[in-house]
């Protein structure tokens, strides 16, 4: 509550509003100029001579005799096959994000329902396994998979992307269901319901906000993954991150850099729309572990 | 809750974890034992009328069958642990009794793969973590003080950098920063030097990654910092504000000391994310003069001839040992709160 006492000289509020847009400035700009930059040619977005080309669009005018061109846009997504490589995203994110969420409410109002010690070493442990850097669990996958012969397909990345992503959704979800009175599914117990009974018709109607919450987060994860993707699925199966690495081009074959470009645009749009529609719960997300205690 | 049901609950979320976290970490211990077969060569006679030479080849059909009899490759022990590409015990030796000076001695060891790519995860974890709780504590103190009504669309911005994966992040950087970028074009000019690149130098490039550690990861202490800044009471600031309190003190005596507990949690966060760095080194194609410990297994994993798997595991092990060390003070003191809460 403020009653007035907090007065800031005008010099303080300038100086605040100053730094801010300073700071929203380094921390949009980037992507602006990234946007901006793939309607162009790579002479002009990419441009030793004369960074002025990139606005005025000169070698753009001259090669497509337009001031915007959509050239990159159709050429990566036909020719260098980003259709496929999004198709790819959306399943493995779907089916990560519906497999954690169900295997992560079901442990984690167990976490929260259980008095035992035992509860507390599980998430001790899931903390550390949290800490894990993922490319060392990599490469403790790649030789089992290779020999399995599973390496290279959707389903076995989906399995070890909802298992590196349960860490967090437990934690997560473990001090969701911490909010939720434990009175009433007790009621339901005394009145004789089962655990599973309980959970169905008592916990499941009231869980929603935390499992949106959950749900974003691993949606992040799964569609933001390159260490996973990029060394356990074949050529044919690369989901966004991996294919855009991949327009780089490496020592040995010349990359593409306005598909890059482009499909960098491509990727990010889609998850900068879901975040401002979900902003409030990938803040409560974010903070949930720390305020909450 | 009973025992019984409590398994039955947490049995999938338990099992996938064991099955693709806890025994991927086994498989990786006991991989680092073993290193890849050599090939097997063979003298191969050659006679024309000139006479005879002979050649080494390699025999793959032989190097094939024992590859297929023992996949894992052979046992190794510590071996791959001590060699020049981990530990380099033999050289470290080697460099203490030749070198003349520590400061040459030091220098060798630098050079060595694991020492210099421990030294750069190190040096990338020292630089960013306090440097994003100190702006991320600087961004949520100044748009905790704007108006209420526009700060939703301040907090999407600021945290764009942090929701986009780092190897986007890290390129969208790089492409304004790069030669023929935007910014790297203007610095050429206004130096007036036309060599000067990201790429040229080590240290640009080791700050340039710093800074882009710093711009990702700020703006989740931003967020945390912010959601705990809504919880100071206000009774105690309208006290020290009468009793003519500076702004500064008030942040020092009264907003720092309630938020403390979440700012131990931020560092704890972003000191595990800093130590994996690996995706930006990628997306700057730094890997010329910074490389770091997750860059490290990566690279022996995507080795083109043959998977060094016993090399990548070594160094995975290594790395979880540093994991361990810089968790360590966090769980001791945790089972020391949980001992005493009992």
């Amino acid at each position: 509550m403020d009653y007035g006492l907090d007065t800031k000289s005008t010099r303080l509020k300038t100086f605040n509003t100053i730094f801010i847009i300073t700071w929203l400035l380094i921390a949009c700009f980037p992507f602006i100029w990234t946007f901006w930059g793939s309607f162009k040619v790579r002479a002009d977005f990419f441009s030793r001579s004369d960074w002025w080309y990139a606005i005025s669009a000169f070698n753009t005018l001259v090669e497509t005799g337009g001031k915007f061109t959509t050239n990159a846009y159709t050429e990566a997504w036909t020719e260098g096959e980003f259709w496929k490589a999004s198709k790819n995203t959306i399943i493995v994110t779907v089916f990560v994000v519906s497999i954690s969420l169900f295997l992560g409410t079901l442990g984690a109002y167990a976490l929260s329902r259980s008095t035992e010690k035992y509860a507390f070493w599980i998430l001790m442990i899931a903390l550390i396994f949290r800490a894990m850097p993922h490319i060392t669990l990599v490469s403790g996958y790649l030789f089992p998979f290779f020999e399995l012969q599973i390496w290279g397909i959707l389903p076995t990345t989906i399995v070890v992307l909802v298992a590196i992503n349960q860490p967090f959704t437990l934690w997560l979800l473990y001090s969701f269901f911490k909010t939720v009175p434990k009175e009433l599914d007790e009621s339901a117990l005394i009145d004789g319901c089962s655990y599973f009974q309980a959970f169905r018709h008592i916990i499941m109607p009231v869980m929603w906000p935390g499992v949106i919450t959950a749900g974003l987060f691993s949606l992040m994860l799964a569609y933001n993954d390159f260490t996973v993707t990029a060394l356990l699925l074949n050529q044919e199966n690369h989901t966004m991150v991996p294919k855009i690495q991949s327009y780089l081009g490496t020592n040995q074959h010349e990359g593409n850099l306005m598909w890059a470009v482009s499909a960098v645009v491509s990727a990010t749009a889609p998850l900068f729309m879901l975040v401002m529609f979900f902003q409030r719960q990938v803040i409560s997300g974010l903070t949930a572990g720390a305020v909450k205690g | 809750m009973p025992n019984k049901t409590f398994f039955w609950f947490f049995l999938p979320t338990g099992l996938a974890m064991i099955l693709f976290i806890g025994l991927p970490i086994i498989s990786t211990g006991i991989q680092s034992f073993y290193a890849q077969h050599d090939q097997v060569v063979k003298e191969v006679k050659k006679c024309d009328p000139f006479g005879c030479t002979v050649s080494i080849v390699v025999d793959n059909e032989e190097t094939t069958k024992i590859r297929d009899a023992k996949p894992l490759g052979k046992f190794n022990g510590f071996g791959t642990y001590t060699d020049r590409n981990h530990l380099a015990v033999d050289e470290i030796k080697k460099f203490w009794n030749e070198t003349e000076s520590f400061g040459a001695f030091v220098d060798q060891v630098t050079n060595l793969p694991f020492y210099k790519a421990l030294i750069f995860t190190l040096t990338y974890c020292l630089f960013v973590t306090p440097n994003v709780l100190l702006l991320g504590f600087i961004i949520a103190l100044s748009l905790n003080a704007v108006a209420r009504k526009i700060r939703g669309p301040l907090i999407f911005g600021t945290i764009l950098p942090m929701i986009v994966t780092p190897l986007v992040g890290s390129l969208v950087l790089f492409w304004m920063i790069d030669s023929q970028g935007i910014i790297g074009a203007n610095i050429q000019n206004l130096m007036n030097d036309p060599y000067l690149s990201l790429k040229s130098s080590k240290t640009l490039t080791w700050i340039t990654i710093i800074i882009y550690g710093i711009w990702h990861h700020s703006p989740f202490a931003f967020v945390v910092f912010y959601a705990a800044l809504q919880t100071v009471p206000q009774e105690p600031i309208e006290a020290a504000i009468i009793d003519g309190a500076s702004r500064f003190q008030r942040i020092k005596h009264i907003v720092l000391p309630h938020i403390y507990p979440v700012v131990t949690f931020v560092a704890l966060i972003s000191l595990m994310d800093n130590f994996r760095v690996f995706e930006p080194i990628i997306g700057f194609s730094a890997e010329g003069s910074a490389q770091s410990l997750s860059w490290l297994i990566y690279d022996n994993l995507v080795n083109e001839e043959v998977i060094l798997f016993g090399s990548a595991a070594a160094t995975s092990m290594m790395t979880i040992i540093g994991i361990a060390i810089l968790l360590a003070p966090v769980l001791i003191r945790t089972w020391k709160e949980f001992k005493t809460a009992r």
